[in-house]
């Protein structure tokens, strides 16, 4: 740090994206939470004022983060993890029940929600591993390492129960892939994915019959090759195994409310009253915003409070109905153009930790965008994911804050070197 | 490829959502109509009906307020049950099971919980009304009539119905419409134009500030008065010389088309169908089918005319030229044809056309009818020939008046007749159709019809559409083909001749008994044979009593048609009827006092009653 040599350059383009997400947020907040009981605008119990406050903090910590020497995070990446996973098993003890799930811990009127910030932390943990020298994602044990490191704090989190914000640790998939994971896991993933859906679709019996017909005309297209029949067996079974679990599972330890999430998008049931009312709001929402939306405050869904949890996870119905599909297009293009930013950044790292944090960066920013714009668009089940930067939520924003500064920070800090 | 797979990915989920929200926002939108929306509640603001005037601006009817208690349930703070039940004038259980059955409706919408409210009741309950919350007082306005008579001509508002809401977008389910009379004719004078309040909603349909500040909100437009030709006070008189009787009367002002008054009867108070008991009064009304209240017999009815159709063959013989002012024809107490006789009553004989107008003679109109149509190389082209005279007097097809109901009545054509004798396998002569000569056969008059050819004659050759309308106040317009002549095909100079015989009606014919003093009336009596079925079987019924007449006989102030069913013979009733109603009209008091006594306290109920008796009945006695 001495002297003129060093220097840091934080690539202000993410930045610039970042901020103008943050302040769009909060403007479809404050049309999505605006009430006439507001005693003026610095009445903190509405939400648009709080979360300008939250704003307001998380200017303290990117400061506070971009301060800090970029080879800190890398350092302490464990003992982040550390205090993340402590923080997730304390929940059983002391965490407060909001809404059904017990992922609070309350100080006074404000609450924080420690999976928020345990994906920055874990993105650190990750990184930190597979930067090691030692780490080979080719061999099995490191493997197995790399993904204990993303599972254990998913599998605190789902009992909470909140499998949507578990489900993100999904998104590490991609991170391991870019650093040699083989890709038949990914393929995998895909095809358990699709089996999933189809299971759920046609039923565990169906799929079990389409994989013997088709498993059966592979084996005879390929019999001169003179396959293992038992490999072949073993693969079909596999799956058909897999069917009959993901039928159990979904049968018997899934919700109803998570079955009728999954039918009403599989369009087992059309149910516009009940629990396939918030996307049918949503969309009605949507589609009422035409090309360029009834302006700012003036929708009409959004002011009757027609979508519910619209300042939460479906505030980007808020942008549909005001902005339209103009206003949308850019929310769009900007999660688009800040995630391809990170990856594009991410590849130009020179250390291995850099590049891999930033990818995990980039991969969560996109599952969370993915996941949530899908649902409230009514393309994906409802899974109770906020929109990054843009939904209500102090632990939320500034879970993300600290997820995407850190690596602001780190990729400043990559120029001192050059 | 390990570079590549993510930013792929994050590309195409760019590219999914762009055309998901362009197939939701811009291919899939749904028509952006306010009311379409569910978070816009629109809300009407109804304005004043119209008024509606006689022809001396002498009002009919106006509106008045009337008031609903509502709730709104869950609004509803713990109150005084027992002192609030004694001002909505209900019992504690009573107001209980109202209040259970707005909470089971729903909790968040108004239900009524007393509807329309007396002023007085009203008076004292506004003033406590601050101390119940959840309740208030809903305005609205119904109409109030301030005349007893004229039901028929006024007609009737109600809610409307699913047919009219789909024809007619303007309306909304429980609106009000004009369902019969001047109301259904001028509903969209009377209405006047609706004010829309849009209002923004919340997810429980609870109302939480106008939508826009109220940009595209409108105010309500009075309904504009109107100004009837009826005369309330010949009206009036009308409906009381008909008490007790059934038929009608249409009395016209022959130089402007104006209906003076539009009697039928029996009729009905129109404030029966206002108010609470509406539908139970109206009910009672609509099934009382044997005297058919609802039933307007003078724009309705259609039947035989009987002897005032005696003038028009006459005036048709002499526009066709077969027959002479001075041509007699001999009556052997009949008109003999074939084997048959037309039977006629006593009366000198031979007869030219004045007397013979003044003594109703069969056979002297029998004699011109068969010229009439004997003119022509055959029968069916002298029935097309006859029947384009009549047609030019407003016979036979709907008249145009402003009335929403009527018929067309019967002047039967040559198909017809072929059609009935199965010509061309059966010729048919101009004697089989020989009863049209004096208005009995196929030709059928609604009275109205009546009073329009009456009118024309009065005038010696023209009619104006008769109407109901003489002025809508503000625009002060009416339609304009009421101010249109109609010309009859028959010329001018035809006209003085049987002006004269009616005249001879009056002075020492049929109608001699009904002379008033100082007025000239031209008239003419009927007398019409008619028939019903009971039981299926064609039964014969006592004669309809008919008079149509106008005064004075030089420059005519009222043209007249009574119609009095099963009422003897022409002037026993109709006569004296139309009588009154011109000296009414004309003078403004009576002298027939001796008449008008006969009339007000005579009934012909126990004719009515015949029929329906059951037993054995005879007939004109």
């Amino acid at each position: 740090m001495a002297g003129g040599r060093t220097y840091v350059r934080f690539d202000w383009l993410m930045i610039f994206m970042y901020i103008a997400l943050v302040i769009m947020g909060w403007i479809n907040i404050y049309s999505a939470s605006l009430s006439d009981t507001a005693k003026g605008f610095w009445d903190f119990d509405q939400i648009y004022a709080r979360q300008f406050m939250f704003i307001g903090f998380s200017i303290l910590l990117i400061i506070f983060l971009l301060a800090i020497e970029s080879k800190f995070y890398e350092k302490f990446a464990s003992v982040f993890y550390i205090i993340s996973l402590i923080s997730l098993v304390g929940l059983f003890v002391f965490g407060k029940n909001i809404s059904g799930a017990t992922s609070w811990y309350a100080f006074g009127s404000f609450s924080l929600q420690p999976s928020e910030f345990a994906k920055a932390a874990t993105a650190l943990a990750l990184a930190k591993y597979v930067s090691d020298i030692q780490t080979n994602m080719q061999e099995l044990k490191h493997q197995i390492a790399a993904f204990t490191i993303i599972a254990l704090p998913a599998v605190l989190i789902v009992p909470q129960p909140d499998p949507g914000s578990a489900l993100i640790y999904a998104a590490f998939v991609f991170t391991l892939y870019r650093e040699g994971l083989h890709g038949v896991y990914l393929l995998l993933g895909l095809f358990a994915v699709m089996l999933f859906v189809s299971t759920l679709a046609f039923g565990a019996v169906w799929v079990a019959i389409a994989i013997t017909v088709i498993g059966g005309i592979i084996f005879f297209r390929n019999r001169k090759k003179r396959p293992s029949i038992i490999k072949y067996i073993l693969i079909a079974a596999g799956c058909i195994a897999f069917a009959f679990s993901v039928s159990y599972i979904f049968n018997n330890v899934f919700e109803q409310r998570h079955r009728d999430r999954f039918n009403i998008v599989l369009g087992k049931e059309v149910d516009a009253r009940g629990i396939g009312y918030n996307t049918h709001q949503s969309e009605i929402a949507i589609a009422n915003g035409g090309w360029l939306g009834k302006g700012w405050t003036q929708g009409t869904q959004t002011k009757g409070n027609f979508v519910p949890e619209q300042h939460t996870d479906y505030i980007f119905s808020t942008v549909g109905e005001e902005w339209g599909f103009v206003g949308s297009l850019i929310v769009v293009l900007l999660f688009v153009g800040l995630i391809l930013r990170i990856i594009f950044k991410a590849e130009k790292q020179k250390s291995q930790f850099g590049r891999v944090y930033g990818y995990s960066v980039a991969a969560i920013l996109f599952f969370h965008f993915f996941v949530n714009v899908g649902m409230v668009t009514g393309i994906f089940p409802t899974v109770g994911i906020p929109l990054p930067f843009f939904s209500y939520g102090g632990s939320a924003l500034w879970g993300f804050t600290i997820l995407l500064f850190i690596f602001v920070k780190l990729d400043g800090a990559n120029y001192h070197y050059s | 490829m390990r570079k590549i797979v993510l930013i792929a990915l994050v590309l195409l989920s760019g590219i999914l959502f762009t055309a998901r929200l362009f197939y939701l926002q811009v291919y899939d939108a749904s028509p952006d109509s306010l009311s379409q929306n569910s978070a816009i509640k629109v809300m009407y603001d109804y304005p004043q009906r119209g008024y509606m005037f006689d022809r001396n601006m002498k009002l009919l009817v106006s509106n008045q307020p009337s008031y609903d208690v509502m709730v709104i349930p869950r609004d509803v703070k713990p109150l005084d049950t027992l002192e609030f039940c004694g001002l909505l004038k209900i019992t504690k259980e009573e107001f209980k099971e109202i209040l259970h059955k707005a909470r089971v409706y729903s909790p968040r919408l108004p239900s009524v919980v007393i509807p329309q409210l007396n002023k007085a009741d009203y008076a004292s309950l506004s003033e406590k009304m601050y101390k119940y919350e959840g309740f208030y007082i809903q305005r609205r306005s119904l109409r109030e009539y301030q005349v007893d008579h004229s039901a028929n001509v006024m007609g009737y508002i109600a809610e409307v119905n699913n047919a009219i809401i789909e024809k007619n977008p303007y309306y909304q389910m429980g609106e009000l419409i004009g369902t019969a009379g001047v109301e259904k004719e001028y509903e969209e004078v009377l209405r006047g134009v609706k004010g829309v309040k849009y209002i923004q909603k919340d997810r429980f349909n609870r109302d939480i500030g106008p939508y826009k500040e109220g940009i595209f909100d409108t105010l309500p437009e009075r309904g504009h008065d109107v100004q009837l030709t009826i005369d309330a006070v010949l009206q009036k008189y009308g409906e009381e010389l008909m008490v007790h009787k059934r038929g009608g009367i249409v009395a016209i002002e022959p130089e402007s088309g104006e209906i003076l008054a539009l009697v039928t009867a029996p009729s009905y108070d129109p404030s029966l169908l206002v108010g609470r008991d509406r539908s139970k009064n109206f009910t009672k009304l609509w099934y009382d089918t044997i005297s058919k209240p609802l039933y307007d017999r003078v724009l309705m009815g259609e039947y035989p005319p009987g002897s005032p159709f005696k003038t028009l063959t006459a005036l048709i013989g002499l526009h066709e030229n077969v027959v002479d002012t001075l041509d007699t024809f001999a009556c052997y107490h009949g008109y003999r044809y074939g084997n048959r006789t037309l039977g006629c009553h006593s009366h000198p004989s031979p007869l030219a056309m004045v007397s013979g107008i003044a003594n109703s003679c069969n056979a002297y109109f029998c004699n011109v009818y068969k010229r009439i149509i004997d003119k022509y190389p055959n029968p069916r082209e002298g029935i097309d020939h006859w029947r384009e005279g009549l047609l030019s007097f407003g016979l036979g097809d709907f008249l145009g008046y402003d009335l929403p109901s009527g018929k067309r009545g019967n002047i039967p054509t040559s198909k017809y007749y072929n059609k009935i004798h199965d010509y061309p396998a059966h010729n048919w002569s101009s004697l089989a159709t020989i009863s049209n000569a004096i208005g009995q056969g196929e030709v059928l008059l609604t009275p109205m019809q009546m009073a329009n050819f009456t009118a024309a004659i009065a005038n010696r050759g023209y009619y104006y559409t008769p109407h109901i309308i003489k002025n809508v106040i503000g625009p002060d317009t009416i339609p304009q083909k009421f101010r249109k002549k109609h010309y009859t095909t028959v010329e001018p100079e035809h006209f003085k001749p049987v002006v004269e015989g009616m005249f001879q009606v009056y002075k020492r014919g049929t109608a001699s008994s009904i002379q008033i003093p100082g007025i000239d009336i031209c008239g003419k009596t009927g007398t019409a044979e008619n028939f019903t079925k009971i039981d299926g079987k064609r039964v014969q019924l006592t004669d309809h009593s008919i008079f149509v007449a106008f005064a004075p006989k030089d420059n005519p102030k009222i043209a007249i048609a009574v119609f009095v069913e099963n009422g003897y013979w022409g002037s026993r009733w109709a006569g004296r009827i139309a009588g009154l109603m011109i000296e009414k009209y004309l003078k403004g008091e009576i002298t027939r006092t001796d008449m008008e006594k006969y009339v007000l306290e005579g009934s012909l109920e126990a004719e009515y009653a015949k029929p329906y008796s059951g037993q054995p009945f005879s007939i004109n006695r």
